[in-house]
């Protein structure tokens, strides 16, 4: 009995630690430490107090999408929408303050918004068993249409009597010095990571990604779930909405442009595996990190920006090779 | 003493009529062995008793009390457990997630209860003990055998105090040895009271373990018979249709 308790928790530890080195998470962090380090030596502007917190800064945006984005590829989706959900929340915000509501009643309408086309999304997805791709292509196109329809397609940059209570939610720092929107990714990490680890919602969702028919048939409510799902990926970008508009302080109809790709390339250099069921809040936030850090640094280093695409795509391929070559052992 | 009685139940999808007005009655800690063509309509009817599907017609009783079921949560609920033909696993999840997949066990009050790792694994852990299988329950059931995915799917009707058991072909896809423990671990089940349902296309699993035996061909049934009255060259002409029914 002693033998097989001891043989047990070395069997465990074994395990804790080779399933560490072995996750794509634990390389992309390594990856982000050894260009943080070289950056440091090499410039002298990278380990400034001001660079550091523009990029802190400027990686929160897409961290928080891509915390949602996480939970919907947890579930096998995908959700292209994000971009433009974030532009057409943006420009409630903004339309609804501009005509002299309070920043309560604009918040309140941008993630009204941003729920109703989440909602929109998943009861397609869910309920009439479209197509993920489809459905949020679909609306891609057409969030964005209505921003524009909404705004006669001009920018905002009068946001009535709470303008400056909007700016400082946006572009202060509250506490600390540290910049607002960081904050907020913190904390809604730390949410998202409680939920898909504690509670039988996020056990589910990883269900529903490994064998969506095992998930119906043990009864797990996959149908809600899906469109609970949906509705969170649209939270998040209404939320990245609000911040950025009070961090830019102005609203155009392209904010948001492309940032559905750069989400997704950040959930997956994180280790989100978009055949599903494969996930975490943490892997979302530093693949976030890792992306932003290889953007600053070309700029800094004195490279074109032509090779931004060029090393983001490299870093997609190279963190999920890593899972491959990992899958590859194991299937031997 | 009768346990569930299923009284002209039928079930279609579309133009398909998969189980076609099937009666039957169970017995307390008694063995059906339910048999039958691919797509014969055992599988719709046994998920049928599971609450995964709603009969098209008919009804289906428990105790005496009409049961209507709109979820497989609804049938745990009335005792009921099944063991799916697929094994209805998800292999990105541990032995004990599937295992307590639908009903985690949560410490903590109500709502706000996070899910009890520790519970879960130690509870997996003697079950699969009692299954006599080798499956560790915080291995991922991607890398397991046949048998240990078996062993999980027929875990999870050891969870609660079932009543009756249903297993849609536990003993496809394992070893000699490994159908002798779910054949034994049905005896121990029928000597608790618990009735058990088991669809194969095995004879030798049904006419070892079996009280009665039940045909369906094309939906119908066509022969529901005790073991001791019938023979396997008999069943074996009732599932082909060279008998047309006993
Ligand atoms: N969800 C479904 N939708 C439509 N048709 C279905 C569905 N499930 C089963 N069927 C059809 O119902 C019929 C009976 O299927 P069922 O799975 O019950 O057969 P079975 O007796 O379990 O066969 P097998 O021995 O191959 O498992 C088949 O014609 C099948 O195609
Ligand atoms: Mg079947």
């Amino acid at each position: 009995m002693a033998i097989t308790l001891n043989q047990s928790i070395d069997h465990r530890q074994h395990s804790r630690l080779s399933a560490l080195v072995a996750s794509q998470t634990f390389w992309v962090v390594v990856a982000l430490c050894l260009a943080c380090l070289y950056l440091s030596f090499e410039t002298d502007s990278f380990a400034t107090s001001k660079n550091l917190y523009n990029i802190t800064r400027n990686v929160t945006f897409t961290a928080i999408i891509a915390l949602g984005m996480t939970m919907v590829i947890i579930t096998g989706g995908i959700d292209l929408s994000v971009g433009s959900v974030l532009c057409l929340s943006s420009m409630i915000l903004a339309i609804t303050m501009h005509a002299g509501h309070s920043i309560e009643v604009g918040i309140l309408a941008a993630i009204g918004t941003a729920l109703l086309v989440g909602a929109f999304n998943g009861i397609l997805i869910a309920y009439l068993n479209f197509p993920p791709f489809v459905v949020t292509l679909g609306m891609l196109s057409l969030a964005r249409s209505l921003a524009m329809v909404a705004s006669n397609n001009t920018v905002v940059f009068e946001f009535g009597p709470d303008h400056q209570k909007l700016l400082s939610l946006g572009g202060g720092a509250f506490f600390f010095g540290i910049a607002n929107p960081v904050i907020y990714m913190v904390v809604l990490a730390l949410i998202f990571g409680f939920v898909l680890r504690w509670t039988k919602f996020g056990r589910h969702l990883f269900a529903i990604g490994g064998n969506e028919h095992a998930a119906v048939l043990t009864g797990v409510p996959v149908r809600p779930m899906k469109v609970a799902v949906y509705m969170i990926s649209a939270l998040t970008a209404g939320i990245a909405g609000i911040i950025q508009t009070g961090w830019l302080g102005a609203v155009t109809t392209n904010i948001g442009a492309g940032m559905e790709l750069q989400v997704i390339a950040a959930a997956v250099i994180g280790g989100a595996n978009l055949a599903g069921g494969v996930g975490t809040a943490f892997g979302a936030l530093v693949g976030a990190a890792l992306i932003e850090v290889i953007r600053n640094s070309l700029g800094l280093l004195g490279i074109s920006a032509f090779w931004q695409g060029a090393f983001i795509g490299g870093a997609i391929i190279l963190a999920v090779l890593f899972d491959r070559l990992r899958n590859l052992r194991i299937n031997d | 003493m009768t346990v569930l009685e299923l009284s002209n139940v039928s079930k279609h999808f579309g133009a398909i009529q998969a189980v076609n007005d099937v009666s039957f009655a169970l017995a307390a800690g008694e063995v059906v062995g339910l048999m039958g063509d691919n797509g014969a309509g055992k599988s719709t009817l046994v998920k049928m008793i599971a609450g995964n599907f709603r009969p098209s017609h008919g009804t289906i009783r428990m105790e005496g009390k009409v049961l209507n079921m709109h979820r497989p949560v609804d049938a745990r609920g009335h005792g009921i457990e099944i063991v799916h033909q697929d094994l209805a696993l998800c292999d990105n999840l541990t032995a004990a997630a599937n295992v307590f997949l639908g009903r985690e066990l949560k410490r903590g009050f109500g709502p706000f209860g996070i899910l009890d790792y520790a519970a879960m694994y130690r509870r997996a852990g003697e079950i699969f003990a009692e299954l006599k299988s080798e499956t560790r329950p915080r291995d991922l059931v991607k890398k397991m055998s046949g048998g240990q995915r078996q062993a999980v799917a027929i875990a999870r009707t050891r969870l609660s105090d079932a009543k009756i058991v249903l297993m849609d072909e536990p003993t496809a896809a394992i070893s000699v040895r490994q159908i002798a423990e779910v054949l034994a671990l049905i005896r121990r089940l029928r000597d608790q009271g618990i009735s058990v349902v088991l669809i194969s296309h095995r004879m030798p699993d049904v006419f070892t373990v079996a009280d009665r035996v039940i045909v369906m061909r094309r939906g119908r049934k066509v022969a529901d018979k005790k073991i001791a009255a019938s023979s396997p060259e008999e069943v074996t002409g009732l599932i082909t249709g060279a008998i047309e029914a006993a």
